[in-house]
């Protein structure tokens, strides 16, 4: 038995086929937020996906710390998401997109999930595989907020999506949803 | 072709400015700004207002909703907080403040069935156009705000969450809201007057 999904991410370009023998893996985080639609294009990727071969690197805020603090000429794009976050979810694709574009000119994005630990394996695990995010995730598990929050922006009101982007001393704070071209733009910014 | 190329540049660079511009600007009542009254539709098809609170010293205001997973992991915690403070002076208004074209779980049905399952003891207010909320300055659920009622009006005495452990209630150290309170009750100043919890963004 196979089944075929394809997500159609808004408006992106990117159509991701998933080609998955056996059982087709529920999205319901998904559902709601692409299209599922026929394959017209004829565009296939065959990719086996496996939620153990996702490396989940899981911090406290001490540990993730040094993700906002490099200096070393790269230019850092770190958002703050969660699978149950609709909005996140939605934009994501443009992250993706961006870390994709942008690979040779020195850009990264870190997406930094905020999904509740005990449901890293069922929710996160599965949401990473079945999108085929392809930027590098992590997890940031500390529960004293009010500790963290403000060392991230000040002026942050802790609700996500919201955005670092950042070159050595340069930082710029978003607590807001971005479209490709609002990304893309503030990133520009920096390659001048 | 080039110019509506150029000119969509221009309209993106716009809009990019124009939203960056939104969140610098922290609109919505700060600490010991006065409160102006609203009137909002309860679950129970009442309309609801501060001032039909004759006996309150103050309120609990939270904004919250049916489907944020942080409004869910609170929600016992809410319920308590009123049964704790309501006789007290201080009951809980909790006010909805999602779009539920975006977020269909927040509907008016979805918040009755809610509290009707929870069994809530306390007002559960839909925020109809989404007026009230930028008010406030809430920006996503939950979102708590602690009012005391003084001659002046209700003053907001505390912004923020309602303690420092989302994950496990008996692993809390601080509880921000009830301290906020106990503080109002006795008549002191409260010493927390802010804190920061990651939180579900408002649906608009």
């Amino acid at each position: 038995m196979i089944d075929i999904v394809i997500f159609n991410f808004n408006h992106m370009k990117y159509i991701y086929i998933i080609v998955l023998a056996g059982f087709l893996i529920s999205c319901k985080q998904n559902k709601s937020n692409s299209n599922l639609s026929e394959n017209k294009e004829g565009i296939v990727e065959n990719m086996k996906f496996s939620e153990d071969s996702v490396q989940l690197d899981i911090y406290d805020f001490n540990g993730f710390k040094k993700f906002l603090t490099k200096k070393d000429d790269k230019i850092y794009v770190i958002n703050f998401w969660a699978t149950w976050c609709a909005p996140c979810v939605k934009e994501l694709p443009y992250f993706e997109k961006l870390n994709t574009q942008f690979a040779d000119k020195n850009v990264e994005v870190i997406l930094v999930s905020l999904d509740f630990p005990h449901l890293y394996e069922s929710k996160l695990k599965p949401f990473i595989v079945e999108n085929h995010l392809k930027s590098k995730v992590i997890a940031l598990d500390d529960v004293d907020m009010n500790a963290w929050i403000p060392q991230v922006n000040k002026d942050w009101s802790g609700s996500i999506p919201a955005t670092i982007i950042y070159k050595n001393d340069d930082s710029k704070f978003f607590e807001q949803s971005f479209t490709y071209e609002s990304l893309e733009n503030e990133i520009l910014k920096y390659l001048k | 072709m080039k110019t509506p190329v150029f000119l969509s540049m221009i309209l993106v660079t716009f809009i990019s400015d124009f939203t960056n511009n939104n969140v610098a600007l922290n609109e919505g009542y700060q600490i010991g700004d006065v409160v102006s009254d609203f009137e909002l539709k309860n679950v129970d098809g009442k309309m609801i207002s501060l001032s039909d609170f004759k006996d309150a010293k103050g309120f609990i205001i939270t904004f919250t909703c049916n489907t944020c997973p942080f409004a869910i992991a609170y929600e016992d915690r809410i319920i308590a907080l009123d049964k704790k403070y309501a006789s007290k002076g201080y009951p809980v208004i909790a006010i909805n403040p999602n779009n539920p074209e975006v977020q269909p779980g927040d509907s008016y049905k979805s918040m009755q069935l809610r509290a009707q399952e929870k069994g809530y003891s306390f007002p559960y207010l839909v925020d109809e156009g989404q007026h009230v909320y930028p008010k406030f300055g809430a920006t996503k659920t939950p979102h708590m705000f602690v009012l005391q009622k003084t001659k002046q009006g209700n003053v907001v005495k505390y912004i923020g969450a309602i303690d420092d452990n989302y994950k496990d209630t008996e692993a809390v150290k601080i509880k921000y809201v009830e301290d906020a309170v106990d503080a109002l009750l006795k008549g002191e100043t409260v010493k927390q007057t802010e804190t920061k919890a990651i939180g579900c963004s408002i649906k608009v």
